[in-house]
């Protein structure tokens, strides 16, 4: 029989391939094929004429691309980096706290659940130039007596959207972190303080490299929906002023849907999709190597 | 008694320092969403009051035109949260199901390639949703299921499929093999065993998993934004846009629909917190 030649694995794992196959990958493939074509979503027969790379040698040159993924590039690394720096503090003063450790740990979890729509609105509405509180406050207190334009000059812009995005992201690190401190065993940092060494010394030589595979798991994670910060800047700023703020996500989305040039979207879609690839890659070897070091070292 | 005592005042800074430092992360992670509930109690005049008005009176007008039928400005709240919760329900449920048998497989065999499979289903979770809504929608265009609960669902199952597997896969492992070993020698088959062994000890984490599954889809804006069009479709995170107009933003009205979104994640938050942290280092750190 057919079921009796299928390995009992195949079968199981089969439900997630025919989904994964039909609603990721036949698309993907569709949108290789019409990042090779003039597709526009205003002339559907448009899809059928075949230009060959002309999209990716016009995206290639396109100074505005080019911009768009510098700044996406930047914005990842500078973001990333914040937020496993301060996911690390965070880790190490919560689990420095003597009670009340499980509600600072519960708190810490808020940010996780926010819909990034719902915290790219709530920082319009808090870095609003008007009415946001951050002004507000600033204001009230005489340290600025003008209003700052949080979201309408390009650098400040770059600013709120970073905030938001580490302000949401910050607590996947530092709640990873901490399931690896508390799985710490006690004996070698005990040893380290008998034999002398400082509490630098003791961080830097034993609790890192013990809390190096929990910092990967937290960056692959993370690096699964980078794309996330698309919906922050949707709503934040839409990509202003004059396309300050403008990433490869958003530059994609307009391209595709307001400008109906889909061929073009598709293939700016395919170097997003290749630079996500790349990161998740890049941390998964990462993870697989820190587990393996891991393994051996105890 | 000198050094003593320095050294006892270091100390009681440092304990001073991380108190002020701890209070000042919380307060940085708190008073934005506090923010936004205060604001929902507040009528506009206040809200875009200048000078601000720093003592909140409290109003319920917000909330009573989003629940008052078509609300300010003819936003149906109702529908979206209802498009919400059918599509998160359906695609959380049927997504944990391919995924535990998927995670079962992951956990409990070994074959060829293992690693490769793994990694190949969870590049696919990393493909940006905005760059898949571009081929989705003409797709669910030309297939006729572009805003429809049916497409979102099928999306969504897809999105939260890899993930589930992981999370399963991690608590699986976690169950000793000489459980399902112990029930088949006593006579079951494997799936009786799976069923009445192995799923009773995971299901706390399984739950977990679903309740991950269900925030994803619940909070997911980027495709739904471009897979649905009206009302009979439209999710909450999309809806939130309705309450801007091209120079004019409903704050207040846009505040309480946040409110409706956070509260239900909330919850769940506090029930999954515990199981959610140790499925993923489970799955992470003893693959």
């Amino acid at each position: 029989m057919f079921r009796r030649r299928l390995p009992e694995w195949f079968v199981l794992l089969l439900p997630a391939i025919i989904v994964m196959a039909a609603v990721v990958l036949i698309p993907l493939l569709f949108s290789l094929y019409s990042s090779f074509t003039a597709y526009r979503l205003t002339r559907p027969s448009s899809l059928w004429r075949w230009i060959g790379t002309a999209n990716y040698e016009r995206i290639l040159t396109d100074a505005k691309f080019w911009a768009a993924f510098g700044r996406t590039v930047l914005f990842l690394t500078i973001v990333l980096n914040l937020e496993l720096i301060l996911g690390l503090g965070i880790a190490l003063l919560v689990n420095k706290v003597t009670w009340g450790q499980r509600t600072l740990r519960t708190v810490l979890m808020f940010p996780m659940m926010f819909s990034p729509i719902l915290v790219g609105f709530q920082f319009k509405f808090i870095f609003n130039d008007n009415i946001g509180l951050v002004n507000n406050v600033l204001q009230s207190t005489g340290i600025s007596d003008a209003a700052l334009p949080w979201l309408v000059d390009g650098k400040l812009a770059m600013f709120s959207i970073m905030f938001a995005e580490i302000w949401m992201s910050t607590s996947v690190f530092a709640i990873l972190i901490l399931a690896g401190l508390f799985a710490m065993p006690r004996d070698p940092l005990e040893a380290a303080k008998v034999d002398g060494c400082t509490s630098w010394q003791t961080f830097r030589h034993i609790t890192l490299p013990f809390l190096m595979p929990f910092i990967f798991i937290a960056m692959t994670i993370r690096s699964l929906d980078v794309a996330r910060a698309y919906d922050i800047v949707q709503i934040m700023t839409g990509g202003g002023p004059a396309r300050r703020t403008e990433l490869i996500w958003t530059l994609m989305s307009r391209t595709g849907y307001v400008d109906a040039r889909m061929g073009l979207a598709n293939a700016m879609g395919y170097v997003s999709i290749l630079l996500s690839i790349l990161f998740t890659i890049y941390f998964f070897h990462k993870l697989s190597a820190a587990r393996a070091q891991l393994g051996t070292g105890g | 008694m000198d050094r003593n005592l320095t050294h006892r005042n270091r100390r009681r800074g440092l304990k001073v320092l991380h108190f002020l430092a701890l209070f000042l992360v919380m307060s940085i992670i708190c008073i934005p969403g506090l923010w936004i509930v205060v604001n929902s109690f507040r009528p506009t005049v206040e809200i875009m009051a200048k000078p601000p008005v720093w003592n909140p009176s409290f109003s319920l007008a917000h909330y009573r035109a989003m629940f008052g039928g078509a609300g300010e400005g003819g936003v149906p709240v109702f529908s979206y949260f209802r498009n919400s919760l059918i599509v998160s329900v359906v695609s959380t449920a049927i997504a944990i199901l391919i995924g535990m048998s998927g995670g079962y497989a992951f956990a409990r065999y070994r074959f060829r390639g293992k690693s490769n499979y793994f990694v190949g289903l969870m590049l696919f979770r990393a493909v940006p949703g905005v760059a898949l809504s571009l081929p989705l929608f003409i797709v669910f265009a030309r297939l006729g299921i572009i805003d429809t609960h049916f497409g979102l669902i099928l999306v969504y199952v897809a999105m939260n499929v890899p993930f589930t597997i992981w999370l399963t896969d991690g608590f699986f492992r976690q169950i000793p093999k000489e459980l399902h070993e112990a029930a088949e020698i006593d006579g079951c088959t494997r799936w009786q065993a799976f069923w009445k062994v192995e799923f009773p000890v995971a299901r706390s984490g399984v739950a977990s998993a679903a309740i991950f599954a269900f925030l994803t889809s619940w909070n997911e804006f980027a495709l739904a934004s471009q897979l649905t069009r009206s009302v009979g479709s439209k999710t909450m995170p999309v809806g939130l846009l309705d309450f801007t107009a091209e120079f004019t933003i409903n704050w207040g009205g846009m505040c309480a629909l946040a409110v409706l979104m956070i509260v239900p994640a909330l919850i769940l938050t506090f029930i999954v917190q515990k199981h959610l942290i140790a499925g993923l280092t489970f799955g992470g750190v003893k693959g």
